[in-house]
């Protein structure tokens, strides 16, 4: 208790000092958090890949489509629950600036096999039952302010040309990292349009999403799935929705990499500081470890002494930056709601948080621990005056 | 280790030598030191700068190492004690009154007399009741809460003082324990320490410059060149 005594006194000795570095180490460890919640939210969709659904797409790339006519077939095979298919459309709704993600997909396979997308009965109905009609997410809904029944137009890109769909549905999400923010429309009407204007794109999904009865059967069932398209003309890469979700993340990994790379680097630089600062406080009091010791203090009440300055400094920056984590993440929350689903602080980015904190209290106070211990109390004693 | 010495000697120093090296160069500081202090003696040792006073304060206290010789003090030749037997043993035997005070700034009176204390085994109460009456010895009973920048140099210097004396160690060792007060103050100190001597029998080894606090001595001792070359009785 003691020990404890002088180190808070100590640690508010040069109190500019004291305040700047807890500062820098808050506002390191409020980056660092942020930082690393933006590297987990990037993943989120693989986070919320469910290990019992398979994505067959060409194997050439997602770019290319496969007949529509492979769905009875997939169907067919053994460990195969349910299969559903779709198309990325990639409408713009006003302006480019507005952009979400619209797919196009058969209403009530789809549906069945997302059940994490949940809509009322009677709203479910009703889209199955309407060609024009479309389902969006309650975020979307709500930024738009779009209720049941509204007319919503896309311009399509993939799809030249204006659609029009009437809204049916608005679904919630079972989790809270349900991607809310995205607009299904009815495959057919897609399909009977294309059959119109250009019909050599009609019937063709550009991916099947396939339902199987047990996890296991993933490997089996994606194989099964390929080998039956080997040679033919549009042949197939089936991989579970995990992988599908990890090939995209994959496509901005580089980004990722390099958040993480400076989130580390906020880590380092701030160790440095701390460091300084304890040296700085060490080579001040130098004389005074002198003093402790020749009064018969040991190495370990110096080594309690700097070492504990040192973990109270950073823990305390670290307790802040971890309390002004949560308001500062509602603010991103707010301003980058369009591109993540949510914006939630991990408890696994508060665990590092603490663990580098502690890391950065210990490493920083390590040169000066030895240097307090070390000093020949002679010497020590000569520095004063 | 306990080792005999002679009966009415608190500190018994023995062909004690030490050298430092600068650079490549050896420089000796003592040779062949040899010396008895009888308990409850009052001595200053004097001599010029870099006589090796201070270096032979530092060793009879424990905090410097000899290269050859022994020190044996309270029948204890502290030349073989290791780092923590050392540390325990200046605990219990040594207080320090050194010349710029060095009392810890963030502790207030009380608790820098409370800080040999804090390494014994006494209760909070006994701790507390050592402490006022170490401080009501130098006086201060009325300044426990204040902060060493709150007194004037000569206040830090009866809290130092007090906190030598708090544990009732055998030997007093002060270096220069006037070299920072003016007149007035250093002959409040001196007398502060010739009554620990006379009333209470601690044994004090000085060292100073100052003839006028060399006569508070009851011995005073020379050095020059690291050697004692004089002795007044």
């Amino acid at each position: 208790m003691y020990i404890l005594k002088i180190i808070i006194r100590n640690t508010l000795r040069h109190r500019l000092r004291t305040g700047l570095t807890i500062l820098g180490i808050t506002i390191a460890i409020l980056a660092f958090g942020l930082l690393r919640t933006i590297v987990g939210l990037w993943n989120v969709g693989v986070e919320r890949s469910v290990a019992t659904r398979l994505i067959t797409r060409n194997a050439i790339s997602l770019v290319f489509s496969l007949p529509i006519s492979y769905l009875d077939r997939i169907r067919q095979i053994s460990g195969v629950k349910g299969v559903s298919y779709g198309n990325w459309f990639g409408g713009i709704y006003i302006d480019e600036k507005y952009f979400f993600a619209s797919e196009a997909i058969e209403p009530q396979s789809f549906l069945d096999l997302y059940p994490e997308f949940i809509l009322p009965p009677e709203e479910k109905t009703a889209f199955i039952r309407d060609r024009k009609g479309c389902i969006v997410g309650r975020r979307l809904a709500a930024r738009y302010g779009w209720k049941t029944g509204d007319l919503i137009t896309l311009k399509g890109t993939i799809f030249p040309g204006q659609w029009e769909f009437v809204l049916r549905g608005i679904f919630t999400g079972a989790e809270k990292n349900t991607e809310e923010r995205m607009l299904f429309f009815n495959w057919a009407y897609l399909n009977e349009s294309l059959k119109k204007t250009t019909s050599r794109r009609a019937d063709q999904a550009g991916f099947y999403m396939i339902g199987i009865n047990r996890a296991d059967d993933a490997a089996q069932v994606s194989q099964d799935v390929d080998r039956m398209f080997k040679n033919s003309l549009a042949e197939t890469l089936t991989e579970t929705e995990k992988a599908f979700q990890l090939g995209f993340a994959s496509m901005t990994e580089a980004i990722m990499v390099a958040i993480q790379i400076v989130s580390y680097l906020v880590i380092v630089i701030i160790m440095a500081v701390v460091a300084n600062t304890m040296a700085m406080t060490a080579r001040e009091r130098i004389g005074e470890y002198a003093i402790f010791k020749a009064m018969g203090f040991r190495g370990r009440h110096i080594a309690g002494m700097v070492f504990g300055e040192s973990l109270l400094i950073t823990m305390t920056g670290c307790l802040m930056g971890i309390l002004l984590t949560f308001p500062v993440g509602s603010l991103f929350s707010g301003m980058l709601g369009d591109y993540f689903p949510v914006f939630e602080v991990k408890r696994s980015t508060l665990y590092l948080d603490i663990t580098f904190a502690l890391l950065v209290g210990c490493i920083a106070g390590i040169i000066p621990t030895l240097r307090a211990v070390r000093i020949r109390i002679a010497d020590g004693l000569r520095r004063i005056g | 280790m306990e080792t005999g010495s002679n009966s009415n000697s608190i500190v018994s120093i023995k062909g004690v030598a030490k050298a430092y090296q600068r650079g490549n160069q050896v420089v000796p500081v003592l040779e062949d030191i040899s010396l008895e202090i009888e308990r409850g003696e009052f001595l200053a040792l004097m001599g010029p700068s870099g006589s090796g006073k201070s270096t032979l304060l530092n060793m009879i206290a424990g905090i410097d190492k000899v290269d050859s010789g022994s020190i044996i003090v309270s029948g204890v030749d502290i030349t073989t004690l290791g780092e923590s037997a050392l540390a325990d043993w200046r605990a219990a035997h040594v207080g320090f009154i050194f010349q710029f005070y060095n009392l810890i700034p963030v502790l207030t009176a009380f608790e820098n007399v409370e800080l040999p204390l804090m390494l014994t085994s006494l209760s909070r109460r006994e701790r507390r009741d050592h402490v006022e009456a170490a401080l009501s010895l130098v006086s201060l009973d009325d300044r426990l809460d204040h902060y060493p920048s709150q007194l004037s140099g000569g206040q830090q210097q009866r809290v130092a003082i007090a906190r030598a004396v708090v544990s009732d160690p055998s030997i007093l060792v002060a270096d220069e324990p006037t070299g920072d007060l003016d007149r007035v103050s250093a002959g409040e100190i001196l007398g502060l320490m010739g009554r620990l001597n006379s009333e209470f029998g601690k044994t004090i080894i000085m060292v100073t410059h100052d003839p006028r606090a060399a006569e508070k001595a009851r011995t005073i001792r020379h050095l020059d060149k690291g050697v004692i070359v004089d002795v007044h009785p």
